[in-house]
């Protein structure tokens, strides 16, 4: 399956913006990327190894923190997964 | 100081944009081509802005919007470079929220003051660093021009 790689992360996959992986689960799919490419870890997940609050993952069209097996959801060759930094702001000061 | 080198049409657009949402921020997804010079933005998708509840002071992309506009930009052979939004009588300047949010390290946060329903100044800013922990904003020079050259 292809994982697609936003602009920012870009820099520790080599510039790749998609990786190619073969995995049966969201969470092993991104556990295969984050072993090719191990500087992407810190950005991706918490010291806990939960996915940190910022980054949304998406199976296709799907966000998966709202799928019912999340992380544990199978895959097959044909999805995609889209790892999607978070985007807001304005100027309001918390 | 970097150049964000965007067209005329883009930088016309996403200044409509603000000026059209007014009195609410405007929001949208800058495409480009990274180049030994920096960011060249060839196109802007408009974008949803999902803060309803404050959408006078605060902006909001859904993710799930942002898988579309990705795919978008891979279709046009493009990247996303950055996004802009809109501060209704406000000055163009980066607030704390705005850096709070951030996540978009090396890409471009552009934002246009819009002053009584009419766009004023635009400016961009770099999100420099490389980890949540030492990202920073730093001013870039909007540069238009008619051609990547």
């Amino acid at each position: 399956m292809t994982i697609y790689i936003p602009t920012p992360l870009r820099t520790f996959t080599a510039g790749k913006d998609a990786v190619e992986v073969n995995a049966a689960t969201i969470a092993a799919a991104l556990d295969e990327l984050t072993v090719a490419y191990p500087d992407l870890r810190k950005h991706l997940f918490t010291s806990e190894g939960k996915v940190r609050a910022f980054v949304n993952i998406y199976l296709n069209d799907e966000d998966v923190r709202y799928l019912p097996a999340k992380e544990a959801t199978e895959v097959s060759p044909a999805d995609t997964l889209s790892i999607i930094p978070s985007i807001a702001g304005g100027r309001q000061t918390r | 100081m970097s150049e964000l080198r965007l067209s005329r049409a883009v930088y016309d657009a996403i200044r409509a944009h603000g000026e059209e949402t007014y009195p609410h921020e405007c929001c949208g997804a800058l495409l480009g081509r990274s180049t030994p010079d920096g960011w060249w933005i060839e196109a802007s998708i408009r974008a949803g802005n999902t803060r309803t509840d404050s959408a006078h002071n605060r902006y909001e992309i859904s993710p799930g919007e942002l898988v579309k506009i990705e795919r978008e930009s891979r279709r046009q052979g493009l990247s996303i470079a950055g996004f802009y939004h809109s501060h209704p009588d406000h000055p163009a300047q980066w607030s704390q929220t705005d850096l709070a949010e951030a996540h978009w390290l090396a890409c471009s946060y552009v934002i246009t003051a819009v002053a009584s329903g009419k766009a004023a100044v635009t400016n961009s800013f770099r999100l420099a660093g490389d980890t949540e922990e030492n990202k920073r904003f730093e001013a870039e020079l909007i540069k238009v021009k008619d051609s990547a050259s």
